[in-house]
């Protein structure tokens, strides 16, 4: 083993007294307010994963009952009103709820120990906004459990939504969860964003940063430029149905095509920074299980980046049935079938770095192989959603329910369970059953086909989306019934985890701290890391620092305070240090302010004057997590350098 | 059942000839991605974790891989060049198709019906009807949409594709039937509850039997002829009937609900939820819930005659 590698293996000495005082000062305080008060991005990136995989279940239990009431024609399990509901929230928890905060929670947890650096950048703001994020799902679900269940579809086209159409405070929780959501996703994106481009291990150039950092770093700008515009709108429709304003009012000047391009412009983008995080862990998982350096590193690189800018002109192709101007809708045609040569560019990628490896076939890979067959099948109906005569035909029918399941199960959830066994030994120290992870593997991807492929057909048959029952002369009936037994079996696929989950954390054997023989830095700390992550920051001088052979250079940094909570700023394009930094402590003030925030967003569901006084308490709550305090003061004028 | 795929009309064609292009070429795609894939699996040998990779390979090493990557990706802009030319050039055809001559109907959509209305120049000769579209073969019909509510889509799939109805923004869409026959056309935007059970059967005539069709319906109702028939229209004039229905030649004259002048010609009941026969139409008038839960139409408690007087005189209206 190459010096280099040793030294970040044994990082200094996990039993050293630097560790030791280093785990004093990043520790937390014991007890329940100690819990609240972290501030440690794997304690927050775990609860983080673990609620959007409670959320993911949920959602899938109203997956699972959709298919069941739909099974044959003319059945009764639930009605009309209850159905809408439910494909209402299946969509608004899978998007909001799930897909989002799983990627932004593994990002928060990885990346600073993929970089080398021991905390997030503003690590208060992920704590504050993971609390707004649990609040707010909590909220969604409690409209539901009281019949108040959003009902106008996840897209919540206006005037179904609006004023006269949205009946009772269904569409309210609907648009107040978008603030919700919002909030969180950007307070998160900021974060992602400043700690990958400014505290990166010295030496860590952006040309030495791991693809999933890469990747990470795409979605956060991606949620940073989207996700505005959505928020915005759901606010609009909020004015319009509280305060009786005519933004989407076509009899009073406004334009209920406007909501479609605002949602559209969000939404389309929402689904490719849930992608390009998932496309992150294949290029983590391959290169280890291929046991080689990616080929093609800048070319993936250069892709993800030309995904990220491509998804915001796509979004009128989801509006071809609308009466816009036909040569406009040629342009994101042409937009369409561009994006699909970044991720084909990808592909081949991979291909080639499997094929001049040498494999090591655990159930990550096997994940990621099942991702290559049902992505491509949903990338190659993307293209003939793309194309507006055939998007006229298929779009709105159950071809689209197909596809964007093709495109998001095979997408985001097939890399993110080959994600999770693969980092699952990291963050709890156990490792899965590999057995119990083959078989998972093989129900999973067989019940994904089975229920999802004969969708296609449906479409073609005339099937329209969002329809709570047929009748049996349409001939649905057989396609419907193969579609639900595809669903047992996912459901089995999806048990089987959950035990192989439960029985792994009570396994007595520990994991070792890189058992797959893995390239990057979160493999150079113990299962599960430190609070502190390195006991001394690593310096970088290759794309994959574990398996670099080099020797001679400086291996990591010294001179930092193990008593306070430093840590390294370094600059953006080379990661040259800069300046010695001071992270926040916990505190008790990040949960408070999300309290006082989610008050306040609870508040402007039911009234006016609530969404004005409720500003009141958030402001306080703001004000007393930003009030200077004199320790902390004195410690950063102690590291001022004076002229 | 197969609809997309079975056109019936040069529109639908125009798009079944390039589904079946663009599903080639993407099949094509499929299949030789995943058998280099599976090529690439099985030539390359098994590892292990312990195995620690051999150094990044120099520069240049690799050249045959960047070589095969380039071509792939040469290949994949090509072939999706090749699908937007037939893309853009399908659609340019579905905007060419000739109107001369062509009928005007204008479809209303609301919350969960359809409101179809004849237009001529003469606006006597104009009538409306709902849930239905009979057009004659072989000549062009615009079609002008808009709608009384929520948003709604208009698709006939194997005459075209969809085209939305949305408030304030009236749209148009141009289609033919080259065959006589029943198509049937789902509201393919979600519009609400009962977006599931609001359909219209378009039915292509021969245009002779189309025009004797429309002379038909641009006459007021018949009167009845027989007492229970009679019965009937006191009833339907007298009670709730009128507030929201219409029978041209009567003093029903709402436009809130389907125009039910010439309801008895029709084949369906509830934009398509039951048949058009006299025991659906008395279950329907009965209980419209039981069939279409949120509907606008109440449930009516008459007694058994009157149901029967009702259904009677409805079933007189041809």
């Amino acid at each position: 083993m190459s010096s280099r590698a040793k030294i970040l293996r044994d990082g200094g000495g996990w039993d050293s007294p630097a560790a030791k005082a280093l785990a004093r000062t990043w520790g937390d305080k014991p007890g329940l307010i100690g819990w609240i008060s972290t501030v440690d991005h794997k304690a927050i990136g775990r609860r983080f994963i673990v609620t959007a995989f409670g959320f993911f279940a949920l959602a899938g239990m109203m997956g699972g009952l959709m298919r069941h009431q739909l099974s044959v024609p003319s059945n009764t399990i639930v009605g009309p009103d209850f159905y809408n509901q439910l494909f209402t929230m299946h969509g608004t928890t899978m998007m909001f709820l799930f897909a989002v905060p799983v990627m932004q929670g593994i990002a928060v947890y990885l990346v600073p120990l993929m970089i080398g650096t021991r905390n997030t950048a503003f690590p208060r703001m992920t704590a504050c906004s993971y609390w707004i994020y649990l609040i707010g799902g909590l909220t969604l679900f409690a409209g539901f459990a009281f019949g108040t269940g959003a009902d106008a579809g996840w897209f919540a086209y206006v005037p179904l939504a609006g004023p006269e159409y949205g009946i009772g405070k269904r569409a309210d929780f609907w648009n107040v969860l978008v603030n919700f959501t919002e909030a969180m996703g950007l307070m998160v994106a900021v974060d992602i964003a400043t700690v990958i481009l400014k505290m990166r291990a010295p030496g860590m150039s952006l040309r030495r940063m791991p693809l999933f950092v890469w990747a990470s770093l795409v979605m956060a700008f991606m949620i940073i430029f989207s996700m505005p515009t959505v928020m915005l709108g759901a606010n609009l429709v909020q004015l319009d149905r509280m305060l009786g304003t005519h933004f989407f009012n076509p009899a009073e000047g406004g334009d209920v095509l406007l909501w479609q391009h605002m949602f559209w412009f969000f939404g389309h983008p929402e689904v490719y920074f849930i992608f390009i995080p998932a496309l992150g862990f294949v290029s983590a998982i391959i290169p280890t299980f291929a046991r080689r350096p990616m080929f093609g590193h800048d070319a993936i690189v250069l892709s993800l980046i030309a995904t990220g800018f491509l998804s915001f002109g796509l979004w009128v192709h989801h509006m071809f049935a609308t009466n816009i101007p036909e040569l406009g809708k040629s342009f994101f045609t042409a937009m369409s079938f561009m994006i699909a040569i970044p991720t084909a560019v990808q592909i081949f990628c991979w291909i080639a770095t499997l094929a001049t490896g040498r494999l090591n076939f655990r159930t990550p890979l096997l994940f990621v192989l099942g991702f290559f067959f049902v992505l491509l099948i949903g990338g190659l109906t993307g293209i003939i959603l793309g194309s507006v005569p055939l998007d006229l035909q298929v779009t709105d029918t159950y071809f689209v329910v197909a596809h964007l399941h093709y495109v998001l199960v095979g997408g985001a959830v097939f890399p993110l369970l080959g994600a999770f066994f693969y980092w699952f030994p990291k963050v709890t120290g156990h490792m899965m059953s590999e057995r119990m992870g083959q078989w998972q593997f093989w129900l999973f991807f067989i019940g994904v086909n089975v229920t999802f492929f004969p969708m296609h057909q449906l479409g073609l048959d005339g099937m329209p989306r969002r329809v709570y029952t047929y009748l049996a002369e349409s001939g649905w009936g057989t396609l419907n019934l193969v579609s639900i037994i595809g669903a047992v079996v996912v459901d089995m696929s999806m048990l089987l985890f959950v035990l192989n989950v439960v029985l792994s954390l009570f396994r007595r054997e520990r994991a070792a701290e890189n058992p797959w023989g893995a390239p990057t830095l979160e493999w150079a700390v113990p299962s599960p890391p430190p609070p502190f992550n390195f006991v001394v920051l690593p310096v970088v001088s290759s794309r994959e620092p574990l398996w670099s052979r080099e020797t001679g250079g400086a291996t990591h940094v010294s001179g930092l305070a193990t008593g306070t909570r430093e840590g390294l700023v370094t600059t953006v394009l080379d990661a040259v240090p800069d300046v010695r930094y001071i992270y926040p402590s916990p505190g008790i003030w990040p949960f408070v302010a999300a309290l006082a925030v989610a008050g306040w967003l609870i508040w402007s569901i039911f009234s006016v004057r609530g969404a004005l006084w409720g500003m009141i308490p958030p402001t306080i709550a703001f004000i007393a997590w930003f009030w200077p305090r004199k320790r902390e003061n004195d410690q950063h004028l102690a590291l001022e350098k004076r002229p | 059942m197969n609809a997309v795929l079975d056109p019936a009309g040069p529109q639908a064609a125009h798009i079944a000839e390039l589904w079946w292009v663009t599903l080639a070429v993407c099949a094509l795609v499929f299949v030789a991605v995943l058998a280099v894939l599976a090529w690439g699996l099985w030539r390359a040998p098994r590892g292990d974790p312990q195995m620690v990779p051999g150094a990044r390979p120099a520069p240049g090493a690799e050249k045959h891989l960047i070589r095969w990557v380039t071509a792939a990706t040469v290949i994949s802009t090509i072939l999706l060049s090749g699908l937007l030319v037939a893309s853009v050039a399908t659609d340019r055809e579905l905007a060419q198709l000739s109107l001369t001559n062509a009928l005007n109907v204008r479809v209303k959509a609301h919350q969960w019906w359809w409101e179809v209305t004849y237009d001529d120049p003469q606006p006597e000769r104009m009538f409306a009807t709902a849930n239905e579209l009979r057009i004659p073969v072989g000549r062009p019909v615009l079609v002008t949409l808009d709608s009384g509510d929520v948003i709604h889509s208009f698709w006939v799939p194997r005459l075209h594709g969809k085209k939305d109805l949305i408030p304030g923004r009236t749209a148009t869409i141009q289609l033919r039937a080259d065959k006589a026959g029943e198509y049937h056309g789902p509201c393919a935007e979600y519009c609400g509850l009962q977006h599931a059970f609001m359909a219209f059967e378009v039915i292509a005539l021969p245009p002779e039997q189309f025009e004797t069709w429309a002379e038909a319906q641009r006459k007021p109702a018949a009167d009845p002829e027989d007492a229970a028939a009679r019965r009937g229209r006191e009833l339907f004039l007298s009670g709730s009937c009128m507030l929201c229905h219409a029978i041209h030649g009567t003093t029903a004259n709402a436009r809130t609900a389907p125009d039910l002048t010439h309801i008895a010609s029709r084949t369906r009941l509830g934009a398509g939820r039951l048949a058009n026969t006299p025991q659906d139409l008395a279950a329907w008038i009965a209980d419209p819930q039981k069939f279409k839960p949120g509907v606008n139409m109440p449930a009516h408690l008459l007694p058994d005659d009157d149901l029967k007087a009702l259904v009677a005189y409805l079933g007189m209206l041809k």
